[in-house]
């Protein structure tokens, strides 16, 4: 089987579109969302809907933080987030916010584990920055790989059958194998809002005969997004930082 | 003392593992034909499966519980590496087992370890040029793969009976595209006390250099019998290496030539710059002895005096070396072997474009190594053609034609070296050329192109659809006049 895991969409219709005609043609046969569907992104409804539609076929989709906004507010988030927040529950209809308010907060499946933020503690939404973030939650994980999202960085931690823990940078494209020997956390790149400096949309497929993940980097229509970011009056920084893939 | 037997039943193994295993016995398919001798880390069969032709053997990591964290981690990293190796270098991967009974099995090698080989030495020096030239290009073939070997010893290199050397054994092994679990694993240097280089030594496990290094231990022992560094087995003693130079080889024995400790010497400098920068570039100097450009290596019969090493300790104790980030395919790229094809009978015009080619390559690629190749027309291709008064003062005068066209490139003198060939095609003589030598890049004049070298096919045609590298192809700038006449021929 190979899984196709997305994070991080945040309204953004070209780069979902992207990665879900790329993982086709990668023939990936079970899909993963990990939450963000929402917010900075100009096509949130079409986001949702798409999740959905997904959903209704048996893929696995989880909350996020932005989905969870929606519905409970914006206290702990930044102007621009939460201006966008604002500006998404408007575009959503009472069947796409019923959608996201119904979404569980991990998921698991056989020795896989999914969660939006972190495996310790889902609900605080802290995020996976380094090796000591990353060590939480690969000692609270019962799984031999737990995928997350949330910080919009790639990387890949891992932790071997003693105790030690390290961090690796992914490369776009190439597959790494995961051995059996030890457990694996994933922080996946965000589909629709990449932070590491490179603007292409990330997922990763994980090829469950295979035992291998590989992270995937693909170029999307970014001026579109981007013009709709400036059209719908959200802020014109949210356009911006597609461009600078930060 | 307890027995090993005692042992096993005082901790039971979580898995099975080599010791109850017996012949005849079938494991996912494999059936077990004989036991091989153990090494450190685990046992070996030679086993069959009905869907495989080639010998097999089976490689089984001896994992005891909860013991020995080198020898899981040197499991993953070979279930990881191994795989995505491909080539006549390294044995073919074919399976690998589950969780509850790790183990790989790859390719049997109808070969000789070098080890055998350490009985014999000191070994003549053209025999160490040729194995070590071997082993240079196995060497090369898995860094272009991404890989560093990181444990590269006599016992780690199987000979091939036609001569070929096969790296076996990636437990310690580095893929610069995936992470590397054994330096996160174990905090002290990793590797074999006898052949560990300086930077791993100070825990660099990213410079394809290292295996130079150790490649040059290895023939430092075969063209003198002993050790450059001896045998320290604990990891602090591997740090001596920083500051103490080896003996010179022609010290322990003088049939090493100058060109032979020259090459050696290089293999094994302390600093990774030093050395060469790529396994391609060595081979090519064990491959050319006399176009080895000999330094104060060479002739060195003593190591360094008391002082100096004094000193050096000194410095090595207060600075520790920068940990430097190096890339296999960087420092691939960036040390290419070029070949500049040049044909001594053409016109001015083009070999002065040649060489204007050239120079924009040893500017963007100051590590380049440079070829400058002549090929001399034989119409017989009997051995001894050059061997007669005329043919040995053609071959000459070709050699001083070759260095004065490129007199005024921008290269060190140590990185250019100068070849005539002799063959009877020109363009087979240099795609054979460039395949023996590991080269990257080869350039080559293209005449205009008259009707009757468009029908037969030209040399750069030639070169170009058989070259087993990049090809360019440079055409002198052609006055309109020229190309109007040349197309008004072709048209004709």
């Amino acid at each position: 089987m190979r899984i196709a895991v997305l994070s991080d969409i945040h309204g953004n219709r070209e780069a979902l579109t992207a990665c879900l005609d790329h993982a086709g043609t990668a023939g990936a046969d079970r899909f993963v969302f990990l939450g963000d569907y929402v917010g900075y992104g100009a096509d949130p409804g079409f986001v949702v809907d798409t999740v959905a539609a997904h959903s209704a076929r048996g893929a696995i989709a989880i909350r996020g933080n932005h989905d969870e906004a929606i519905e409970v507010g914006t206290n702990r988030m930044n102007d621009s987030a939460a201006l966008a927040i604002t500006w998404t529950r408007e575009q959503l209809n009472p069947t796409q916010r019923a959608f996201l308010s119904g979404l569980p907060l991990t998921a698991k499946e056989a020795d896989r584990l999914y969660v939006h933020a972190n495996v310790n503690a889902p609900a605080a939404w802290g995020y996976v920055t380094d090796l000591y973030t990353a060590s939480r939650s690969l000692i609270a994980m019962d799984a031999h790989i737990a995928f997350c999202g949330h910080i919009h960085v790639p990387a890949l931690y891992h932790m071997s059958q003693t105790g030690k823990i390290a961090s690796f940078e992914p490369v776009g494209g190439v597959e790494i194998p995961l051995s059996r020997h030890r457990r694996w956390l994933a922080v996946l790149g965000a589909v629709g809002q990449p932070r590491d400096g490179n603007p292409a949309a990330c997922y990763a497929i994980l090829d469950t005969e295979r035992h291998a993940l590989t992270y995937v980097r693909v170029p999307y229509d970014l001026d579109t997004a981007a013009r709709k970011i400036r059209a719908a009056g959200l802020p014109p920084r949210l356009a911006d930082r597609l461009y600078e893939g930060r | 003392m307890a027995t090993i037997a005692e042992d096993a039943q005082a901790a039971p193994a979580p898995v099975k593992d080599v010791r109850h295993l017996a012949v005849g016995d079938i494991v996912d398919g494999f059936a077990l034909e004989a036991q091989l001798p153990a090494g450190g880390m685990a046992g070996f069969w030679r086993v069959k499966h009905p869907d495989f032709s080639l010998p097999l053997i089976m490689k089984i990591p001896l994992l005891r519980a909860g013991e020995d964290p080198i020898t899981i981690v040197g499991y993953e990293m070979e279930h990881m590496i191994l795989p995505r190796l491909s080539g006549r270098h390294v044995p073919r991967f074919i399976a690998a087992g589950p969780f509850e009974q790790p183990y790989i099995v790859m390719e049997f090698i109808d070969g000789r370890s070098v080890r055998e080989l350490l009985a014999q030495t000191p070994l003549a020096p053209d025999r160490v040029a040729a194995i070590g030239a071997q082993i240079a290009f196995a060497l090369h073939d898995i860094h272009r793969q991404h890989v560093l070997h990181l444990d590269l010893k006599p016992s780690n290199v199987l000979l091939r009976p036609n001569g070929e050397a096969v790296l076996i054994d990636y437990g310690l092994a580095h893929h610069e595209l995936l992470p590397d679990l054994v330096a996160e694993e174990i905090d002290d240097p990793v590797g074999t006390g006898p052949y560990v280089a300086p930077e791993q030594v100070l825990r660099d496990r990213t410079d394809p250099r290292s295996d130079i290094f150790a490649l040059g231990v290895i023939m430092y022992f075969l063209a003198t019998g002993e050790r450059p560094f001896g045998e320290p087995q604990r990891a602090a003693e591997w740090r001596r290496r920083l500051w103490r130079d080896p003996f010179p080889p022609r010290s322990w024995n003088p049939q090493v030539p100058p060109w032979l400790q020259e090459i050696i010497l290089r293999c094994i400098e302390v600093d990774p710059d030093r050395r060469y920068a790529t396994a391609a570039q060595l081979a090519f100097d064990l491959q050319h002895p006399n176009e080895v450009a000999l330094t104060h290596r060479a002739q060195r019969l003593h190591r360094d005096a008391f002082l100096t090493v004094l000193l050096r300790r000194l410095r090595a104790s207060r600075t520790p070396a920068p940990l430097r980030r190096k890339s296999v395919s960087g420092m691939l790229a960036g040390a290419p072997i070029v070949v500049a094809a040049i044909d001594l009978d053409g016109d001015t015009p083009l070999a002065d474009a040649l060489r204007d080619a050239v120079r924009r390559v040893l500017v963007t690629d100051p590590s380049a190594r440079l070829a400058c190749v002549h090929v001399l027309k034989t119409a017989r291709l009997a051995i001894d053609t050059w061997e007669d008064a005329q043919g040995r003062n053609l071959h000459l005068q070709r050699m001083i034609e070759l260095k004065h066209w490129a007199r005024a490139l921008p290269i060190d003198p140590t990185r250019i070296t100068y070849h005539v060939l002799e063959g009877g095609d020109p363009g087979a003589a240099l795609v054979e050329y460039a395949r023996n030598n590991q080269v990257d890049h080869l350039l080559l004049g293209a005449r205009g192109g008259t009707p009757l070298r468009r029908y037969l096919g030209s040399t750069s045609t030639h070169v170009v659809a058989q070259a087993p590298c990049t090809v360019t192809v440079v055409r002198a700038h052609r006055t309109a006049v020229t190309a109007e006449t040349d197309a008004a021929q072709a048209s004709t």
